[in-house]
């Protein structure tokens, strides 16, 4: 009987843990999501493009931009969040100018070798395929505050695959943190949350 | 919750029946159906099997493995993301749940094929072979659709 008030008790803190975790997610994810405010985060990128030329975040003030992660042997979750990128550009139709959508490599020398630009253009030939340094893709990744990792595996090719943070993210006009769209949302949700934008 | 017991059954008539038009194979109480790999650029970068597998039967099953001419290396992989970072462990034991099915799908489980052969183009089939704990193995046939796919074009006649 103890002990089962005790297990109650446990899982009654647990609930209460969920709930408030919940809520504290919740706040941080309204924070992320509103609009811009001085001091407010400003991601940035200096990374060269698949024709050699460097390209800044700066260059796309009074764009919103759709920013993706990842590399080309992934043959799952990146060609699935591509698709939907496709299609919101497809659904944006006039609007889809005032929206750039992005793929930085984190894989840059093997996607530079296989073709970063041929593959972005099989999905859509306005995303933008960009792929540089080491240094310059850790400096990205980290004023995204996202992270990536290689990860040795004897089994893949080259022996090693990728592991990445999936989100696709949206950067402003005014080159400002706007939110993030988690793996898997649906392309009509990404495009609608655009249009109110636009 | 009546209305939840009732909408199940018609769901899983309504899902089998999309099913339908796909090519089906058996193995003991398995039924393998809706095979689909997606195209590639080359054969420098990893291919992909998705498909579906129904379990008729009381016992639970489990797919252990992938064997396939289109690739030297093909294996079970399930993609995961774990405190937001994606990965695709290898998958040893896909469960097939007793009078239950199992996707393989985008974003979850799919069998990966590293070391593609040739190429993989839009239209072409090629066949796997699909070992089961339980039920032995089963020869299917996988089509090739577009990279941009989102399911086989079996399905989507269906609907
Ligand atoms: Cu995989």
């Amino acid at each position: 009987m103890n002990l089962r008030k005790i297990r109650l008790a446990l899982w009654g803190a647990v609930g209460l843990a969920a709930i408030a975790s919940g809520a504290l997610y919740l706040q941080s994810r309204q924070q992320s999501s509103a609009p811009a405010v001085i001091g407010s985060l400003q991601p940035e990128f200096d990374l060269p493009d698949t024709n050699g030329k460097q390209r800044t975040s700066a260059e796309f003030r009074g764009k919103y931009l759709l920013v993706f992660f990842g590399f080309t042997n992934c043959p799952d979750v990146c060609p699935t969040t591509m698709t939907e990128v496709a299609d919101v550009m497809d659904a944006l139709g006039a609007d889809a100018a005032r929206v750039q959508p992005i793929f930085i490599s984190i894989d840059p020398v093997r996607d530079t070798e296989l073709g970063l630009g041929e593959y972005v253009g099989m999905f859509h030939p306005s995303i933008l395929g960009l792929a540089g340094s080491e240094a310059q893709t850790k400096a990205a990744a980290e004023s995204f505050r996202i992270h990536f990792s290689r990860e040795a595996d004897p089994n893949a090719p080259d022996g090693y695959t990728m592991s990445h943070s999936p989100a696709l993210y949206l950067v402003g006009p005014d080159g400002e943190w706007l939110r993030q769209y988690g793996y898997g949302t649906p392309a009509a949700e990404i495009t609608q949350d655009l249009q109110e934008r636009l | 919750m009546k209305t939840l017991l009732y909408s199940v059954p018609f769901l899983l008539i309504a899902s089998s029946a999309i099913a339908g038009s796909c090519p089906q194979w058996t193995v003991g109480d398995l039924v393998i159906d809706a095979a689909w790999s997606k195209a590639t650029i080359g054969d420098a970068r990893p291919g992909i099997i998705y498909f579906t597998v129904t379990n008729t039967g009381a016992e639970a099953d489990n797919l252990t493995g992938i064997a396939t001419p289109a690739a030297e290396m093909p294996m079970l992989h399930e993609t995961v993301v774990t405190d937001g970072i994606a990965s695709m462990p290898h998958a040893p034991a896909i469960p097939v749940p007793a009078n239950g099915s199992v996707s393989l799908a985008p974003g979850g489980y799919h069998g990966m094929l590293m070391g593609l052969t040739a190429a993989l183009a839009k239209g072409d089939t090629f066949p796997a072979t699909l070992t089961f704990e339980r039920a032995g193995t089963v020869e299917i046939e996988v089509a090739v659709e577009a990279l941009t796919a989102r399911e086989p074009t079996c399905r989507q006649d269906a609907s």
